[in-house]
């Protein structure tokens, strides 16, 4: 027991601040991602919902591939995707470079295209638990579509979308875990590397899947604030 | 006294925006489409040339026998963690303490850790209890990295299937306990004959959705040197270096998941049918 606290303390005898940082790096992709992948996701949304069809066909042909593809696949075809496209285009342009795109910033595009398309039937959902008669409200009162969207629609729209919206950022969260094998330094990362110098990787991975678990406990605490903050117009009546 | 002093005259109807007008949605959706259908064409290019290239005809088979790899995975992790869930799920909604706080325990933990994070922890962390392990005997099981994502999936999946589940016969109603009581009926014989069909009908849906996330999460094999489809692409990557590698399995996983998901479709509108109206 001695041992697994040495193993686990912060300083040079322990790989308690290398995993500490591990965290840091998890924690901080996820909440990269969400605010693009909530922004995508809405946009998506209304792609789906307008009366265009070209547009509708767009935002559908983007869902389809996103929710088809595996996330760890999504992962390696934007990590080299975009590494083989620009330094194709270099070779173009006449240079000879070799190319490596930052593992962070691939790890973002990745999980941010597969959580925006969750996001977008999410929020889908959600739009079909607003009446009709909001919109109309909202236009005879003279604002426009965009006003009619931002003031009346959205407000409700976050309090429906809310339960499954904090589903898929658990699943982000987790999903984190894939960017450990493009070689972000992320917790699975730091605890294989504690793992294997030590030779101990049931501590380490069990230490890391514990953590994934607070962190969970941690995000459902503050969903379920938010979801209370987002109910507090009802709670009076 | 006269109210109205003047006849409104009919208005002509307002004139809706035609269709054929360019709005800015309209704009938009066709540049994305446009850009998509450039996508695709390129794609299907770039794969079409390729279909007899030395790349092919060296990796198809390997992609081949990666498919059936995943395949295999999937559907036995399925079929154990089907077995597993339904005790789980018991155990879950028991009114006895003792029961149902390990089954919570258990479904928390496989449904908030990452399944990497499970699979690393079964079958690198069988390694700190070796010795115990091969002392009664079950080492060559964790030893193998078949057997070990076997045994994560299928543990991972018995979690989420035995929540689905829980949810289906929560969701029949309680009428149904009592008319079979009504009949005389043991309770075995009402949860399995009554119960679980209903639940089982409710559960189609949600099952479908396992199936293919469990379809798409097991590329996590390939991590773990198995070469399931996810992995043969990974080794035709790294000994070829060329992108189309990556393409392939792209189209391969996109055509199996999407044609599970349709004919799952189907399979529930059939079974369901004498349900709707």
């Amino acid at each position: 027991m001695n041992d697994a606290l040495t193993l686990l303390s912060f300083g040079d005898a322990g790989w308690g601040d290398e995993i500490a940082h591990g965290v840091f790096i998890t924690v901080t992709l996820a909440l990269a991602t969400l605010p693009f992948g909530l922004l995508l996701g809405l946009l998506i949304a209304l792609a789906k919902r307008s009366s265009e069809p070209s547009l509708q066909m767009a935002a559908n042909l983007f869902t389809t591939l996103f929710r088809g593809l595996p996330e760890l696949l999504v992962l390696f075809l934007v990590y080299y995707g975009i590494q083989t496209g620009v330094s194709q285009l270099f070779k173009l342009l006449g240079y000879d470079a070799y190319i490596e795109i930052n593992a962070f910033i691939s790890g973002i595009i990745a999980l941010c295209m597969v959580f925006s398309s969750y996001a977008s039937e999410a929020f889908l959902s959600a739009f079909q638990g607003i009446p009709k008669g909001q919109y109309e409200g909202g236009y005879a009162l003279g604002l426009s579509r965009f006003q009619t969207l931002r003031l009346i629609i959205l407000p409700q729209l976050v309090r429906l979308a809310l339960p499954a919206l904090g589903n898929l950022w658990l699943i982000l969260l987790k999903d984190t875990s894939l960017v450990s094998v493009i070689g972000l330094a992320d917790l699975v990362r730091q605890s294989g590397i504690a793992a294997r110098v030590t030779k101990d990787p049931f501590l380490f991975f069990g230490v890391a899947c514990l953590i994934y678990l607070l962190l969970a406990m941690i995000s459902s605490i503050g969903i379920s604030r938010i979801e209370n903050w987002s109910k507090r117009g009802e709670q009076a009546r | 006294m006269k109210v109205a002093d003047h006849f409104i005259e009919p208005r002509p109807a307002v004139i809706t925006a035609a269709r054929h007008q360019w709005t800015g949605a309209r704009i938009t959706g066709n540049v994305l489409m446009a850009l998509w259908i450039i996508a695709g064409a390129s794609l299907l290019y770039y794969l079409g040339q390729n279909v007899f290239s030395p790349f092919t005809a060296k990796y198809w088979p390997k992609y081949v026998s990666g498919f059936q790899t995943t395949i295999t995975v999937v559907v036995i992790s399925i079929l154990i963690g089907a077995a597993v869930s339904l005790p789980i799920a018991m155990a879950r909604a028991s009114k006895y303490k003792i029961f149902s706080a390990p089954a919570y325990a258990y479904v928390y933990f496989f449904r908030g850790t990452p399944l990497l994070a499970q699979t690393f922890l079964i079958y690198y962390g069988s390694g700190t209890f070796r010795d115990a392990l091969s002392d009664i005997g079950v080492w060559w099981f964790f030893r193998d990295a078949w057997y070990c994502i076997v045994f994560a999936f299928s543990l991972n999946t018995s979690a989420y299937q035995a929540e689905i589940l829980r949810g289906a016969i929560q969701n029949v109603p309680k009428g149904q306990w009592e008319g079979g009581q009504a009949l005389g009926l043991s309770k075995p014989v009402i949860f399995l004959k009554i119960i679980l069909p209903q639940a089982l009908m409710v559960a189609l849906r949600p099952y479908g959705n396992e199936i293919i996330l469990m379809l798409k999460s097991s590329a996590i094999a390939s991590i773990v040197t198995i070469y399931d489809l996810m992995g043969e692409t990974r080794r035709a990557y790294s000994r070829s270096f060329d992108f189309q590698a990556y393409l392939w399995a792209a189209v391969f996983y996109l055509i199996v998941v999407e044609g599970l998901r349709r004919l799952w479709d189907r399979f529930e509108h059939r079974l369901t049918r004498h349900l709707t109206r």
